[in-house]
Parts: structure tokens; sequence; C-alpha cells
């Protein structure tokens, strides 16, 4: 244990896929953090990225296929459509319990002080330009850049 | 357990929360204010007093619906509330801390 008894004073999460379950995963976690007085930010990366594009953020979906907490039939959740119904099924019970949509997620997490980046490989991989993405994104960063900013006390870092 | 706050014996929780809202009154939060270090303008009075509306008619508070509150924007009120805003600002005015992720 180092200063302040290990106090938690920032979370760097990395989120590097694009399924609804774990885009809201980090989100929650950027956003439970900054409602107990911690900083956070994330660093989009590979179809983590999906969820800062403007174009697609709207339309994540939860994987059905490959997924054994669905208990669905893998041969059933590759069926056409049924991503569509399982993920529109899980929106309407985050509703329920106050959860926004990715859009609004995004605006409350800027709002709160969340810094966004981009990873500039997945970005040049991907051929997505800065102007693709959610207008809340504070830049497109490198790792090298993003462990430069993960440097302090009290630092903790998270790949979803 | 019993705290003397602004003067008065007031019962509050472990974390310092007060368990008997009729036991507050605007010296008490401004005491609790002092001890949070978050000095009371006017809109933080508006923000507290929506807080303790809200928690009357017993509506779970959330980061979200603050911002939708239309007494403040969830920017103003990471402002007004730095470092921990929910929970230092329902501890001011009295009234339970919330149980929400979001």
């Amino acid at each position: 244990m180092s200063e302040d008894n290990g106090a938690i004073k920032k979370m760097m999460i990395i989120l590097s896929k694009g399924t609804l379950e774990n885009v809201y995963a980090a989100f929650v976690l950027a956003n439970g953090a900054r409602m107990e007085g911690i900083e956070a930010e994330i660093f989009f990366t590979f179809f983590g990225l999906e969820a800062v594009h403007k174009k697609k953020l709207e339309h994540l979906h939860v994987a059905t296929v490959g997924n054994p907490a669905m208990h669905m039939p893998t041969m059933l959740g590759g069926l056409p459509g049924m991503e569509a119904l399982a993920s529109s099924m899980m929106k309407k019970e985050m509703e329920k319990i106050d959860m926004p949509d990715v859009h609004e997620f995004l605006d409350i997490l800027t709002a709160s002080g969340v810094k966004l980046w981009a990873c500039k490989l997945a970005m040049d991989m991907f051929h997505y330009k800065k102007e693709d993405l959610y207008e809340g994104v504070d830049a497109v960063i490198t790792v090298g850049d993003f462990y430069k900013q993960s440097q302090g006390e009290g630092v903790h870092m998270l790949f979803v | 357990m019993e705290k003397i706050i602004a003067g008065k014996n007031i019962t509050v929780n472990e974390e310092g929360y007060l368990t008997d809202f009729s036991q507050w009154d605007e010296q008490v939060g401004e005491a609790l204010a002092a001890e949070a270090n978050v000095p009371l303008s006017a809109r933080h009075w508006e923000i507290l007093k929506y807080l303790q509306n809200e928690q009357k008619n017993q509506v779970a508070l959330s980061i979200r619906r603050i911002g939708k509150s239309g007494v403040t924007d969830i920017k103003e009120f990471y402002q007004l509330f730095p470092n921990a805003p929910l929970k230092t600002a329902t501890k001011i005015a009295g009234i339970p801390k919330p149980a929400s992720c979001i």
C-alpha cells in the first residue's frame, strides 16, 4: 500500500468490445467512479470504437452466439434477427431500471468529466476519421499516450 | 450514533448521513456543507431543496435524474459539489445516500 491507504484516484478503462453488455460495463464503471469522486478515462480500441462511432453507437447489440449466459442454443442465437430481438428486449429492461441509451450515456460521461480517447491504430485499421466519432471524444491517441495519461498514484487500469 | 452538528444533538449513521430528516434545518445543512468543504450559494440551496423534495416523493435519485431535473445539469452539479456530488449533496440535504449505480 502506498499513499492514502491505496485509495483509488483514477480508473483507466480500456474498452475493446462493441457488444452492448461490454459497452455498458465500461460506461457504468466509469460513471460509478465519477460518482465516488474518482477520475475516469476510457480508451476505445478495436470493436470498442463502435461505442463512439456516430453511425454505429445507436445500433449496438448483445451477443447471442458464444454467450452461454444467454441460455439460448447457439444455433438458435445464430438465426437472422435473433440479435436484434435480444438487444431490443435488453434495452427495454435497461430503460426500466433508468439506464440511459448509449448516446445519452456518453453525454452523461462527458458532462461528468470522463475523458474519452480513441485508439489511433484501430482508427487506422477501420479507416475511421475523427469526425466519424461522437463529438465528446477528446482525441485520437496512441497506446504510448494512453500510458502517459495513466501515470500517477492510485491509478488503476481495467480491460473490458 | 449521535453527533453534535450546529450545536444540536443529531442522529447519524456510520457514514454521517442523518437518519431522521426532522432533525435537519438550514443551520445543520450549513454545518454539514462546511464539513464537506462546500461553501453554499443560492444555486446549491436550489439543488438541495430539489433533492429533499424528490426524497419526500420517494423518487430514487441518480445522476441521470439530476440531469433531467430541470433544476441543474450534470456538469454544473459536478462543479457545485466536487468529489462525489450525489453522495455529498444528499448528506448536506439530510437525506439518505442513494443506492444508485448510474
